[in-house]
């Protein structure tokens, strides 16, 4: 059972939780586990070709997958995902 | 009849310059022995902040103007408008001052003082977006503006090439210079230029073995201000291809890593280098052996009313909802 962190545009979708649980070997699973839990996160997280929405940045622990094997990444029982929205990074 | 010092034999790296902006670059690369986490492995500093206006932009700032002038875009005493909330800022000023322009720039509201101050020294205009919208409200913003104001030149460092391309004729060519192996490259993760720009020039000069890591900004949730992840922005220039690990550090941690490159090797930073040192750590304890290369970005003087160098973390004051790099 993996930990995901949710950040604050989300939580209304998955009932203002902060942290949920989810189970899945890999990222793409896990996300798509929540997104049956949380329906109002599917639209969110994933676009139409089930491909992880090109805004949202998904890590696992605090790498990002898109750079590691994207949805096919494997996440261990003692793994954490973060969620974070596409920011423009920081002060440049 | 004086006998010269070892130590103290002069090293060719100053050089002579018809101005200022030429003088920008040929930075020096510095070891960090103590930082090496095992014989073999070596730590090297690259420090940008000894550009004129005191970071890496200055590169970025100068290449976005000289290509500008080199296409005809911009016209002589013409306004030049960019959304930024610092360094670019900061050298685009200096740059446009020298230059005979006039420079806009649109910021969030939460910088630390020390940029406003700046930019009006080198006599900007500031515009501010709102602090919670973070980096991605003073796009929008500013791509609003230059829309509505045809009479303005926007170079846009998150989407035009001279950005990366700084780095791909200048930045990386210096490291190849100096080094003939690189097992990784650390720097941070903004516009993308520096990550972009370097990688691609080391990955064609060293091959795959170069390892090109992007430490990334994670943001405070007081600054995630979207109404939903659609309002998430991916700068244009980004070819996430190019990296080989991309790895988010809090602010807490970029912070205490900003000490500790002050308390153990005196090397006196701005935030996201700490955050930048503390990324190349990592990939450095992964190493058996070969030089790790991170770039500072710049020094810690617009940092100073923030206290983080003379006080506890725990009293640090806003430290979610500041943008500090």
């Amino acid at each position: 059972m993996a930990t995901i962190r949710i950040p604050p545009v989300l939580r209304p979708a998955v009932g203002g939780e902060r942290e949920i649980n989810a189970d899945g070997e890999n990222v793409g699973d896990i996300l798509r586990a929540m997104a049956v839990d949380h329906p109002g996160t599917e639209s969110q997280l994933f676009g139409a070709d089930g491909d992880l929405n090109r805004y949202v940045n998904v890590y696992l622990n605090d790498e990002d997958v898109r750079v590691l094997d994207g949805l096919d990444t494997a996440v261990g029982t003692a793994d954490t995902l973060v969620i974070l929205p596409a920011m423009a990074g920081g002060a440049r | 009849m004086p006998v010269p010092t070892p130590n103290l034999r002069n090293r060719p790296r100053g050089g002579r310059y018809g101005d200022i902006i030429e003088s920008i670059g040929h930075t020096p690369l510095i070891e960090l022995k103590r930082l090496s986490p095992k014989p073999g492995v070596r730590i090297w500093a690259k420090l940008e902040s000894r550009n004129p206006t005191g970071s890496v932009k200055d590169r970025v700032g100068r290449a976005l103007i000289l290509d500008a002038e080199e296409k005809g875009l911009i016209r002589p005493g013409q306004t030049i408008l960019e959304p930024t909330s610092g360094n670019t800022g900061i050298s685009l000023a200096m740059i446009a001052a020298h230059k005979g322009y006039k420079l806009k720039v649109v910021m969030p509201d939460n910088v630390t003082p020390e940029r406003t101050d700046l930019l009006r020294m080198y006599g900007a205009e500031i515009v501010y977006s709102e602090g919670s919208k973070g980096s991605n409200g003073a796009v929008e913003m500013a791509l609003d503006m230059a829309e509505k104001d045809s009479s303005v030149y926007m170079p846009y460092q998150y989407g035009n090439e001279a950005n990366p391309n700084a780095h791909y004729n200048g930045t990386a060519l210096e490291i190849l210079e100096e080094l003939d192996e690189v097992s990784a490259f650390v720097a941070g993760l903004g516009t993308g230029g520096t990550l972009m720009g370097n990688g691609r020039r080391l990955k064609e000069e060293l091959g795959d073995k170069v390892k090109i890591v992007a430490a990334e900004p994670m943001q405070g949730e007081p600054v995630q201000g979207l109404r939903s992840l659609d309002d998430g922005f991916i700068p244009p220039i980004i070819d996430l291809s190019v990296l080989d690990r991309k790895i988010f550090v809090t602010n807490q941690d970029a912070i205490i890593w900003t000490r500790k490159l002050l308390d153990e090797e005196q090397l006196f930073a701005g935030v996201s280098t700490g955050a930048i040192a503390r990324v190349a750590m990592r990939i450095a304890g992964e190493l058996d052996e070969g030089n790790v290369v991170f770039i500072v970005a710049d020094d810690g003087s617009k940092y100073f009313s923030s206290g983080i160098y003379t006080r506890p973390l725990e009293e640090i004051e806003n430290l979610d909802s500041t943008v500090w790099w």
